[in-house]
């Protein structure tokens, strides 16, 4: 015995083993096959011998032949042999080829079963490991059957490496055994809140695949699950209890909300992590982020609005804005309704208002939000109102007529007394209605309204603001009574204020009671003066004269102090009492405003000086709350780099629009919306043009990307925008190309070229045609790249009488649309306008008088009248058209422009020698001359170019030499002498009007330029 | 469930094939075939989720596969399993070699996927994720290998104690 176990192991050394299998079949590269194939022998002799040693080895080996895709199923009883081996070593070889190769139909496996047994109950865990994993892989129903019972004990196993093994395999059981299920299943709940996480785990595996087949059987077990998900650390687990959920709530739709929440909170998490790195690639989620708003769960909303914050743009911020205020109408309970709308403010004033367009929407979100009740941050609105009041000029004479409707309303907003209510905002329209009254529509009803009694029950600070804006206000509106004849007007005004103010002197404020009383002796003495017919609403208005500028509280500190200069030092004598009355009620308006230092009048001298505003632009530069209205700070803004994207400056508002009542800021949203949609259809358009120019290689090129944030420009911009879009179209320019046929050739008939007319005339033809076809493919190339709807257009300039000029365009319907409703305008010149029919405005468009199917050209007229022709020039124009699809028809518009050459203002006009001596000999006209070189062809074609294309006639002809003539419509005469020479062509010119003649000079030489 | 795990080379060559449904030969090597094909000529940066595949396939599944280097790692499972969550199976079971074998490259995997198997086999059970966590794995995987080496040198011990002089 001993012997044979020397021998087999003797023999084992001289056997290849599986890296010696391995390394052969790598060696034996070409004949693979063949190679293994004598390995298979080899092994099936190894699994002849006794030892288990050696057959462990050969099974070894074949599960990698296996895996190659040879079959050895042969081997199964070997197999076996070696799964029943003692030792570990070759049990685990064994487990781990039968895990391979058996399956239901391998008929040892029922040998197995009692080997099986005993490995399940080995004291060694893991042979019971190893049998359990092998099992796992081959079960069948006669396995499962036989071993349930075993395997369900083994679930309570002590090693927990065991206990999950067995949970695990337990699914495997129930698959082919299901009887199994009912006994089995208390202890496999039991495992659900086993100690350890593996187990817990499997347990939790095994039920959540139990349930994919039969989700409402395990219903009951969604408490406990929920349980485990709130309490389990494992990410595993979390899965698979989700995934579990998702199999469950069909029939529980409670569970939705438990599972749910768990992904949408870490999924938000997750984003607003990925959002500091990669803003673009979150904002493609805005909707889902919005839905999540709606969420019941407060903890995800309040993430979603995290993330909110730092995903808007200038393109959604209204959208998402929107929506906010939308859940701030729904939303339930005072905390997340506060919470969003600081976040809305948040949003809307991050950057200093970077990301906002238009500041009528923004006021009116602010006047929206004043309608929240119980809210805690009226402060906050009324600290918004005031400083887009103040920093947005343009927007003032809105927000004015929105903050008197505020106070005419006040009542709706005074049911919160408590510190930080809404009624705060008042505060702000008191004081931006009063301070900005030059905008108010009735500065009278306003005035009244901030005298109410009821004002009296406004905290303190708040009626100050009341009274001293009620001043503001009283002056705005005296000096509009004033201004009429009944002067009892202004007297009952200061009546209503005499009236009313005591209501204020008794106020316990003292504050209040000061600047009451203060202005009513002011009111009465004014009563006084009104009586005595003195007019003193210009003296009153002094008091209030002078903008206030909103300044940080610290900038004061940061201008140095000049040397030499002693601030605490009297510079004169102590000022009288009287003194600069008006600069006093400013001090109290704004909380904003600096102290003022003591006026110094020390001697500077100009570089001083120089220096010191120096300082102080580059403080108010660095200061973005400093803002001036003088036009040379602005410029200190827009050349500072960090500073020039406050919109403060910028903003040329549009006709203000006028809101009755309360504004709803969702039309500012589809009027934005609008907006953008024009700017887009635009933008495509400068697009197509600039592939269109890259193609044709002319013009300069822009930079196309896709529609970035940037290029949103702000509402009030607009202007600039359309100014700059003749520019971006200039490729457009039309030429003028005179057609043959439709300015019926005196050219051909009336020519007196004696010479070889027949053979003159074919090549006046070629040279007729050349041209015309040229440009045409050449537009035609252009407009290729116009994926759909687009129009050749070929403008033919014609010739009447003295002023006016006939432009024939050809319309072309390149693309596969209906296009109709064709409008043509043009913008225009001094000089030259188009001529349209009675009755119609200066900037109407023409109706082009047909439609175009797809792929038909027709032509239009158009009659332009001209003043003066001795200069060339461009009219800007426009067509816009209906292009009609299926489906849908959309609205576009082309921008294009007219050249109106010199040239198209001559007239082919015959002239016969004499006459034109006769002319020449007169003196009347004034010389010019051209040289044109390396002109490379026969003397005729040129000659022939020239009259093409400048509307010349030829007069005589000797040789290298000619003369021509032409007749502007205006009657101007236009001689040529052209001379050649080799490739060097000489043209003198003589011509009544000098200006029309060097004009038509530089465009004969283009035409020769181009050639 | 996992249906199946398989591993191969750059040029399709299986290094590791373990199904947990039963196929013939044949069917396998179509399988890793077919598989192969469908993975490799996908980009690098495209996800890592494949659905499709005739042999495996069926609506329910889908292919989840990470490429290292000269390998691929592409397990086949059902709906019931996160994509997520095979991935970082994927990546646990990488780095487990990666412990086993210190720095392991493709040749460990050709020389000794017997070992490679016994590591899968604590981490995936039946087709059922037996362990995640790499530590017991890792644990679990030592503690067998040494009483493997144990048994080695009983036997070797054994052996020589026998062996005539």
């Amino acid at each position: 015995m001993a012997l044979k176990i020397v021998k087999g192991s003797i023999d084992r050394m001289f056997d290849k083993n599986l890296q010696d299998l391995v390394r052969g079949i790598r060696n034996h590269k070409e004949d693979e096959a063949k190679y293994i194939s004598t390995c298979i022998d080899e092994i099936k002799q190894e699994l002849k011998q006794d030892n288990i040693a050696v057959k462990a080895n050969a099974v070894c080996k074949l599960t990698y032949l296996q895996m190659l895709g040879y079959d050895v199923s042969w081997a199964a009883f070997n197999i076996v042999e070696v799964m029943s081996s003692s030792k570990f070593t070759y049990k685990r070889i064994g487990y781990l080829a039968a895990s391979q190769c058996f399956h239901e139909s391998t008929d040892v496996i029922m040998l197995t079963t009692n080997q099986i047994r005993k490995d399940l109950s080995s004291p060694n865990q893991y042979d019971t490991g190893v049998a359990l994993t092998g099992l796992s892989c081959f079960v069948t129903p006669d396995l499962a059957r036989d071993l349930a019972n075993d395997i369900m004990t083994l679930m309570s196993h002590t090693k927990p490496y065991i206990r999950k093994k067995a949970v695990l395999i337990m699914y495997k059981v129930f698959l082919k055994y299901p009887e199994s299920l009912r006994p089995a299943f208390p202890r496999l709940k039991e495992k659900l809140e086993d100690p350890d996480p593996g187990v817990q785990s499997a347990a939790v595996n095994v039920i959540c695949e139990l349930a994919r087949r039969n989700p409402k059987n395990y219903l009951s077990l969604a408490p406990l699950f929920f349980k485990l998900m709130t309490s389990s650390t494992n990410n595993w687990v979390l899965i698979k209890i989700i995934k579990l959920f998702g199999a469950l709530t069909p029939l529980e739709p409670r569970l939705v909300y438990s599972c749910v929440h768990v992904v949408k909170y870490l999924g938000l998490l997750a984003m607003s992590k990925i959002l500091k790195t990669h803003p673009k690639s979150v904002q493609s989620h805005k909707d889902l982020i919005l839905q999540c708003l709606d969420d019941k769960d407060e903890s995800i909303r309040l993430r979603a609005l995290d993330l909110l914050y730092g995903m808007v743009s200038k393109k959604n911020l209204m959208e998402i804005v929107k929506k906010l205020m939308l859940h701030v109408d729904k939303a339930e309970g005072t905390t997340y309704r506060d919470e969003l709308l600081t976040k809305i403010i948040d949003i809307c004033s991050q950057s200093n208002y970077q990301y906002i367009t238009n500041f009528e929407w923004y006021i009116s979100i602010l006047v929206e939000l004043t309608r929240l009740e119980g809210t805690r941050h009226g402060h906050l609105i009324a600290s918004q109102m005031l400083d887009v009041a103040i920093r947005v000029k343009a927007i003032r004479a809105f927000a004015v007529a929105q903050m008197a409707t505020l106070l005419d309303n006040a009542h709706l907003l005074t049911g919160n007394m408590q510190r930080n209510g809404i009624c705060e905002v008042l505060y702000a329209a008191a004081w931006i209605c009063g301070e900005f009254s030059e905008h108010l529509e009735n500065p009278m009803q306003t005035l009244e309204a901030m005298l109410r009694p009821k004002v009296a029950t406004l905290p303190g600070h708040i009626q100050a603001v009341y009274v001293q804006n009620a001043a503001k206000l009283f002056a705005t509106v005296l000096k509009s009574q004033e201004g009429n004849t009944d002067s009892t007007a202004a007297q009952e005004t200061s009546q209503l204020m005499i009236d009313r103010l005591p209501l204020f002197v008794q106020s316990a404020n003292l504050e209040v009671q000061e600047r009451a009383s203060c202005i009513l002796q002011l009111v009465k003495y004014i009563q006084k003066l009104q009586q005595k017919d003195v007019e003193i609403a210009e003296e009153v208005n002094a008091l209030f004269a002078g903008e206030l500028n909103p300044v940080a509280p610290k900038a004061q500190k940061k201008v140095p102090v000049p040397e030499g200069l002693d601030l605490d030092a009297w510079i004169n004598e102590p000022p009288s009492e009287s003194e600069s009355e008006d600069e006093q009620p400013k001090a109290i308006f704004a909380k904003e405003e600096p102290k003022h230092s003591r006026p110094r009048h020390t001697e500077v001298d100009e570089k001083e000086l120089a220096r010191r505003r120096e300082a102080r632009k580059q403080e108010q530069a660095n200061n973005p709350f400093y803002i001036k209205a003088s036009p040379s700070s602005q410029k200190v803004y827009q050349d500072t780099p960090g500073v020039e994207h406050i919109p403060v400056v910028q903003i040329d508002l549009s006709v203000p629009l006028k809101v009755p009542g309360l504004p709803m800021s969702d039309q500012y949203v589809k009027l934005e919306e609008e907006r953008r949609q024009k700017e887009r259809a635009e933008k495509k358009k400068k697009e197509k043009k600039k592939r269109k120019e890259k193609r044709s290689g002319r013009g300069k090129k822009h930079d196309s990307g896709p529609e970035s944030e940037e290029d949103i420009t702000p509402a009030h911009q607009v202007d600039i925008v359309t100014e700059e879009m003749p520019e971006v179209n200039s490729l457009d320019i039309l030429y003028f190309v005179p057609l043959a046929d439709s300015e019926k050739l005196p050219v051909r008939s009336h020519r007196e070229t004696p010479k070889s007319p027949a053979e003159d005339g074919d090549t006046e033809n070629a040279a007729l045609q050349e041209p015309k076809k040229k440009s045409t493919k050449e537009k035609r190339e252009k407009k290729k790249d116009k994926d759909r709807d687009r129009k050749v257009y070929d403008i033919q300039g014609n010739l009447q009488d003295g002023s006016q000029v006939v432009v024939s365009v050809i319309f072309e319907n390149k693309g596969d649309s209906f296009l109709k409703s064709m409008e043509f305008n043009v913008l225009d010149s001094l000089n030259s306008k188009l001529q349209r029919p009675d009755g119609s405005g200066p900037h109407d468009g023409l109706t082009v008088p047909f439609q175009l199917p797809p792929g038909v050209s027709n032509e239009a007229r158009f009659v332009f009248t001209v003043q003066s022709i001795i200069m060339p020039q461009k009219l800007k124009g426009t067509l816009t058209f209906i292009v009609k699809n299926e489906d849908s028809s959309t609205h576009e518009k082309l921008d294009f422009k007219l050249h109106f050459t010199c040239t198209s203002y001559l007239i082919t006009t015959p002239c016969y020698s004499d006459a034109f001596a006769k002319l020449l000999e007169s003196g009347d006209l004034k010389g010019s001359s051209v040289r044109l070189e390396g002109v490379n062809m026969p003397f005729h074609h040129l000659l022939a170019r020239i009259c093409f294309h400048h509307h010349f006639s030829v007069v005589e002809r000797i040789d290298s030499c000619a003369s021509m003539y032409s007749r502007s419509i205006q009657g101007h005469h236009v001689c040529l002498l052209v001379k050649t020479s080799g490739q060097t062509v000489s043209i003198d010119a003589k011509c009544d009007e000098p200006t029309l003649l060097g004009n038509v000079l530089d465009e004969i030489k283009q035409t020769f330029s181009q050639c | 469930m996992i249906k199946a795990i398989l591993i191969f080379n750059n040029h399709g060559k299986p290094r590791l094939s373990k199904f947990y449904e039963h196929y013939t030969e044949d069917t396998e090597q179509q399988i890793i075939r077919e598989t192969f094909h469908l993975v490799s000529k996908r980009d690098e940066n495209v996800c890592n989720f494949l659905e499709g595949g005739m042999l495996i396939g069926g609506s329910d599944y889908k292919l989840i596969y990470r490429h290292y280097a000269t390998l691929y790692f592409v397990f086949c499972v059902d709906s019931s399993e996160s994509e997520l969550g095979i991935l970082d199976l994927i990546q646990v079971f990488v780095e487990t070699l990666d412990k086993c074998f210190e720095n392991v490259c493709e040749l460990d995997l050709i020389f000794h996927v017997d070992k490679v198997h016994n590591i899968l086999a604590e981490m995936v059970m039946g087709g059922m994720v037996l362990e995640t966590n790499m530590n017991e794995i890792i644990t679990q995987v030592d503690a067998q290998n040494k009483m493997e080496k144990s048994e080695v040198n009983q036997d070797l011990t054994y052996s020589l104690f026998y062996l005539p002089v």
